[in-house]
């Protein structure tokens, strides 16, 4: 089912050479991204410094030499038009389901898939966008073509649709830590998708010992005019969290520390007694540092540590105590009610039992 | 209007759930024991539970959805899960059968296991144990012997540490269930109690090496502060709501008792006029025993009240007790930490 690529031409025809191209650091096989080409103005390149990656590549027309395997020669046909810059700015915001459910799939791959790819979902903004779901696509690759199963992606995401009516497709993942050939054409049919997707690479291989989890936006580059090729752009990643996921990933983390990766759910007195001691070790780390810096010491440091003692409200003792004692006996109460009410059902169900 | 959109979505999963049961045959065979002594779920079912009800749940009470997985012994593994639509429209029924089965198909494309196990609902301060979740886990249990219902509280949950319960239907309540016959002679027959209802099933979660892998990577990257919620000593919000709860819920119990001794009290008066009658006829000895069959026409035996609705209520009762009780004694620590800060303080 591969197609030839066409690339899909952007209204500048000349990539201008944008002043805040900040360097970028990145592994040679993947092509080094340049800030330069992306059609936004200021506001776009604004943001860039505070990309993670970015090219040292003098902007313009010198990386195309870097770019060769992400390029695909097209016919000199223009495609669609890219409606305009990338929405939403700059950076990606992830949830942490996605990266496990990227994980889960990648675990579960066909026998010889060297990767899995997927769909990802979830809503842009103006500022940025947010990828809060993702299913997985069964999808056969090899060494001259390319098929990704496109109806199977439509279906599944007709069925998610109804669970979350406000997702949109916003682009598609793919494990492993390359961006291919084959990359640039599944990134073609998600451009039929969606209005210029993101493409996230998620390293299962773990190159450098690290998973790399990096995310990219497709942008025109080449001789205008002539052939054009299509770059992948590095975008800012940070991660998202609701409330409850935070504490939902707190807890899954600690199977990092248990043997047999397994651990199960606290209750009641244990549960405050993990949170006080997560802040006792917190403490002591923080005395660790108040002792070794003796005279010469950060005076931001110093106040937070001030505030920080000072957290402590100062309160009369008595005042205190009637305070306390208030509340406990409050906490009592409820507990004996509870227990009366608990012995008083069990009484009236062994009264209708007679 | 909650329980409405429960019953409607508990009968699309049962039919479904039978559906997809047929070809699976995985039963273990012979009640008695129960077949499942624990649950284990993956990292990423967790995560997806807590986010379909973050981003689905404001506003409704509930929302469910289909946990799948396997049957490992007697550990059952929790390995995935898909969130079900919820109910908008009222001409929605087929399309749960429908979504379900279409779900489960392609997940299966992606080589994801795709046997039911079980299914999952968020609840709203404890308050779960209704008839509508007895009659969804009857039927899942009734066709998958070892389905659990997960049991998500996000209000708990918000507090500080993780709110996830796996319950199951005991051996007994399966059997009265199965008869279908509710009334106080077989409840009495059974000997079930309030306590007996549902039994808890330790939860476990496990991870990957790759998902922990990734775990580690989160960490270093993301810089979020740790949120000391747990902590927190103003919670009396939370107790508020959940004694109002408890409240209401004695309330329809003494209702019930009410009902239950009005009911007694009439079959008693009812004996007592057999009784009397019996005398009239000993009077008259001699006469043919006419009107006996009047008896059963003049009097006709008082319905019994139905027992199961009673049953549910207790069992509410009982969790939200536990409830306040585990609070209480969260808050009774927290509140013995400060007055040591304070000691030192001074």
């Amino acid at each position: 089912m591969a197609t030839p690529a066409v690339p899909v031409s952007a209204p500048p025809a000349t990539p201008t050479p944008v002043p805040a191209a900040a360097p970028a650091s990145v592994p040679a096989p993947t092509p080094a991204p340049a800030a330069a080409p992306v059609p936004a103005a200021a506001p776009a390149s604004s943001s860039d410094p505070a990309a993670a990656a970015a090219a040292t590549a003098a902007p313009g027309q010198t990386p195309a030499s870097a770019q060769a395997p992400a390029q695909t020669p097209a016919p000199a046909l223009p495609g669609p038009a890219l409606p305009g810059p990338f929405p939403g700015g700059r950076v990606v915001r992830l949830h942490p389901v996605i990266l496990a459910s990227i994980v889960d799939s990648y675990e579960r791959r066909n026998e010889g898939a060297a990767r899995v790819i997927g769909t990802l979902l979830g809503t842009v903004d103006k500022h940025s966008v947010e990828v809060t779901n993702c299913f997985s696509v069964p999808h056969n690759e090899s060494e001259d073509e390319v098929a990704v199963d496109m109806e199977f992606a439509k279906n599944m995401y007709e069925l998610h649709k109804k669970v979350s009516p406000n997702e949109l497709i916003l682009g598609w993942y793919a494990t492993g830590h390359d961006i291919t050939e084959h990359s640039v054409l599944i990134h073609e049919y998600y451009s039929r998708e969606a209005p210029n997707p993101i493409h996230l690479t998620v390293d299962t291989s773990l190159q450098n010992g690290r998973m790399s989890i990096k995310a990219y936006v497709s942008t025109l580059m080449g001789v205008p005019g002539r052939t054009m090729g299509v770059m992948f752009t590095p975008l800012t990643v940070k991660y998202a969290y609701y409330d409850t996921e935070r504490i939902g990933v707190d807890l899954i983390m600690k199977t990092c520390f248990s043997p047999n990766r397994v651990i199960g759910l606290s209750s009641d007195l244990q549960q405050v007694g993990g949170a006080s001691a997560r802040i006792q070790d917190a403490l002591s780390t923080v005395l660790q540092y108040a002792e070794d810096v003796l005279v010469s010491a950060d005076n931001t440091v110093g106040r937070f540590l001030m505030s920080l003692v000072n957290q402590v409200p100062k309160i009369v003792p008595d005042d205190f105590e009637t305070m306390l004692n208030s509340n406990i006996n409050d906490l009592l109460m409820v507990t004996y009610l509870a227990n009366l009410t608990q012995s008083q059902i069990a009484l009236n169900e062994k009264l209708v039992n007679l | 209007m909650a329980s409405r959109k429960e019953g409607t979505g508990s009968t699309a999963t049962s039919s479904s759930s039978t559906a997809g049961a047929a070809g699976k045959g995985k039963g273990k065979g012979g009640s008695g024991d129960s077949a499942v002594k624990q649950v284990q779920i993956d990292g990423l079912v967790v995560l997806k539970i807590i986010k379909h009800y973050q981003e689905e749940g404001q506003g409704t009470e509930v929302v469910q959805g289909v946990l799948l997985g396997l049957v490992v012994e007697d550990r059952l593994e929790i390995t995935n899960c898909f969130p079900f639509p919820q109910h908008t429209e009222d001409d929605a029924d087929f399309d749960e059968v429908q979504y379900q089965m279409e779900m489960m198909r392609s997940l299966r494309h992606v080589n994801i296991d795709h046997l039911h196990v079980g299914w999952y609902q968020s609840t709203y301060y404890g308050s779960f144990v209704t008839r509508a979740l007895l009659d969804s886990q009857f039927s899942y249990q009734h066709a998958i012997e070892e389905s659990v219902v997960l049991i998500y509280d996000p209000i708990k949950t918000a507090q500080g540490s993780l709110s996830l319960k796996a319950y199951r239907l005991t051996p007994k309540l399966m059997e009265v269930c199965k008869e279908k016959d509710f009334s106080p002679e077989a409840l009495k027959k059974a000997n079930i109690t309030f306590e007996y209802m549902f039994e808890e099933v330790p939860i476990v979660i496990k991870n990957s090496h790759l998902i922990n892998v990734l775990m580690w990577e989160l960490e270093k990257k993301s810089a979020v502060a740790d949120k000391h919620e747990l902590l927190s000593l103003a919670s009396s919000n939370h107790l508020g709501k959940n004694l109002q709860l408890l409240m209401d819920r004695v309330d329809e119990m003494s209702q019930d008792i009410v009902k239950y001794n009005t009911y007694m009290r009439n079959t008693s008066k009812q004996q007592q006029q057999k009784h009397q009658q019996e005398n009239m006829q000993r009077q008259s000895r001699g006469e043919p025993p006419l009107p006996e069959e009047d008896l059963s026409k003049l009097f006709k035996p008082p319905q019994p009240p139905a027992r199961m609705d009673s049953l549910l209520i207790a069992g509410q009762i009982n969790t939200y007790c536990q409830n306040i009780k585990e609070f209480t004694a969260q808050n009774l620590g927290k509140l013995f930490m400060a007055q040591a800060l304070q000691e030192y303080n001074n």
